[in-house]
């Protein structure tokens, strides 16, 4: 039971900060239609950053924890919103799509051929230690992650229910034509949700880098966790894909330890499959209306 | 005939016989070009492989508008039941026709439960499927020698010749994929194939007009991918060697984009686009690591600028060039 108890909070762990990569990857298909399969590079990269920082410019951790937050927000939310998406909005979803496929393999060649190819030891925000709570061996750094990434969401969560510049986003997500004849400037709350993506993405990094180690490779693995967590939680709820990321981190660490480590991976794709066939709204998901 | 079509069959026999010549010494026939050696003729039979599984990818992308991210996979399925069978003794002919046929089926149950919901859907499925299938490659040791892969794969002899010499496997590949590309022509030509189109542009009124959607749908998607599986069956004897990593994700995502950048919906977009990914790294060998990088920055490009791929720029810089030829088309 213990046993069962500490893989479940570790997952939960690993599970929120796949809801911070997949809560972006909605928020960008609810504004702006945009499917970015580049997200799980999205949140490879900002680790990145802050080891150029740190090492090659000798800043200290937290700085360089900052800098890197604020340079992805610059380059993975206003820059690829403005080079990337927005001259390919009137072509149309597919070639956007190809656009962020290539982007991806631009950013995954890029840490690669600029940084290192070799996985990079990260350090950890929380102390490594163990503690014992009735019994049950947790660690604290898994605890530190669960709790910054639970905090991040709610404070997220508020922000889009609570003030004002949130509740036009979602007017916006929602239908941006009665949102503009309303006088909500769609246009900018459409690069804030950009940005949003952009800073939980590199929140995600900071908090998954010192556990998986940071490498160029690291995308395809947490784009897959971001996407299964998005569908399955609904695509086109906030809500969803943080319930989304939760499930598929916690059935993740469960399927390591108790399904071979060979198929470990198929778990959470089983389940997308099963979530596509007979619930493809997903848990917390709208149906979507036809356009036609 | 018409002048245009004259034309049209001008060319392309002077290309079959550019490729048919392209990797023979013609310097005994006083001619001074020097051929192609054996690792030139292998990357033009990888570029035939390749672009027999990119034909696929464009029925479904190009043609009927949806997205598969396994192709990748479905090659291997190909290449793997090819080796299998042919290990087992099984004449090539039959495991060619045997790897088409399963990736074909694993199609139809692949796209049955995808083309029931939204449009992006298939698209997530395959990718999921292309992991699984990734997954058994590799851990299935006793079927598929996991990553140390199947090595010892016979090239077949076909009709008393033995395509073991690497220019006879090229002419046997090149025979293959022009029987293919055939095929493909004639499918796309016939009302079925004009149904497809009429899909893809409007799917409300192609309904309207009695075409069943989802059957299209999912037929065009198993052929396509059963295109997927010749071409393994056909890199399987290539490569003489198969491990799990050319049919991983990273792959399939590979050929969706190549197809896209060649030009999806146009009949000759694989071939350019297979040429893209597999010749192109060969003459930019002096790029070195970087080539992956400048090919994705390319593609983000040509994406915004031309979406239609290179096929369609090419028509575009031949507008501009002769700008009286465009006028006389009616």
């Amino acid at each position: 039971m213990a046993e069962i108890l500490q893989l479940v909070i570790a997952g939960l762990a690993t599970g929120a900060i796949y809801a911070l990569a997949a809560i972006g990857f909605t928020l960008l298909w609810q504004t702006s239609q945009t499917i970015n399969f580049a997200q799980g590079e999205f949140v490879m990269l900002p680790a990145f950053f802050a080891l150029v920082a740190m090492n090659w410019l000798g800043g200290p951790f937290w700085l360089s924890c900052l800098v890197a937050i604020l340079v992805s927000i610059l380059l993975l939310g206003m820059v690829f919103k403005l080079i990337v998406v927005d001259p390919m909005l009137k072509q149309g979803v597919l070639p956007l799509v190809i656009s962020t496929i290539a982007l991806g393999l631009l950013l995954r060649e890029g840490a690669k051929d600029f940084y290192s190819a070799e996985a990079q030891p990260f350090p950890y925000i929380f102390p490594d230690r163990q503690i014992s709570v009735l019994g049950v061996q947790l660690s604290l750094s898994q605890i530190g992650v669960l709790l910054i990434a639970l905090a991040v969401i709610a404070a997220l969560q508020l922000f889009l229910s609570r003030t004002r510049t949130g509740r036009q986003m979602q007017a916006t997500a929602q239908n941006p034509t009665v949102a503009r004849i309303l006088g909500v400037p769609v246009e900018r709350m459409i690069m804030y949700t950009f940005i949003i993506n952009a800073a939980l993405a590199a929140m995600a990094s900071l908090l998954i880098s010192p556990i998986y180690l940071a490498k160029f490779s690291n995308g395809e693995h947490l784009g897959l966790a971001a996407f299964v967590a998005a569908i399955v939680g609904g695509f086109n709820q906030v809500r969803g894909a943080i319930a989304g990321g939760l499930l598929v981190g916690v059935i993740d660490n469960l399927a390591a330890a108790y399904v071979s480590t060979g198929y470990r991976q198929s778990v959470p794709l089983i389940l997308l499959v099963l979530f596509i066939l007979f619930r493809p709204q997903g848990l917390l998901g709208r149906r979507e209306e036809r356009a036609v | 005939m018409s002048r245009s079509s004259l034309c049209w069959s001008l060319g392309l026999i002077l290309f079959g016989l550019v490729l048919v010549f392209a990797p023979v010494n013609l310097t005994d026939y006083g001619l001074p070009y020097p051929g192609l050696k054996r690792y030139g003729t292998y990357i033009m039979t990888l570029w035939l492989v390749t672009a027999i599984a990119a034909m696929g990818v464009n029925l479904i992308v190009g043609y009927s508008g949806q997205e598969t991210l396994a192709q990748a996979a479905f090659l291997g399925i190909g290449a793997y039941t090819a080796a299998l069978l042919t290990k087992a003794g099984i004449p090539f002919g039959l495991a060619f026709a045997a790897s088409g046929l399963l990736a074909f089926v694993v199609g139809i149950l692949l796209g049955i439960p995808a083309l029931r919901v939204q449009k992006h859907y298939l698209a997530f499925v395959t990718l999921a499927f292309a992991v699984m299938a990734w997954l058994v490659f590799r851990n299935e040791q006793w079927l598929t020698g996991g990553v140390m892969g199947l090595s010892g794969i016979k090239r077949p002899v076909v009709f008393g010749i033995n395509t073991r010499p690497f220019l006879n496997f090229y002419w046997f590949v090149l025979a293959v994929m022009a029987v293919m590309a055939f095929c493909m022509w004639w499918m796309l030509r016939s009302p079925w194939g004009r149904a497809f189109t009429a899909l893809r542009e409007n799917p409300v009124r192609a309904e309207s007009l009695g075409v069943d959607v989802r059957l299209y749908k999912l037929l065009t998607f198993a052929i396509g991918s059963a295109y997927g599986g010749f071409a393994g069956a056909l890199y399987a004897p290539l490569v003489e060697f198969i491990d799990p990593s050319p049919f991983a994700l990273s792959q399939s995502f590979l050929y969706l984009l190549m197809v896209i950048v060649g030009g999806a919906g146009s009949f000759l977009g694989p071939f350019v686009g297979a040429a893209i990914a597999v010749l192109l790294p060969e003459w930019l060998r002096f790029t070195e690591t970087w080539y992956l990088l400048i090919y994705a920055f390319l593609v983000m490009v040509l994406m915004a600028f031309c979406p239609g791929g290179v096929v369609v720029l090419v028509l575009r810089i031949k507008a501009v060039l002769l700008p009286q030829a465009a006028k006389v088309r009616p």
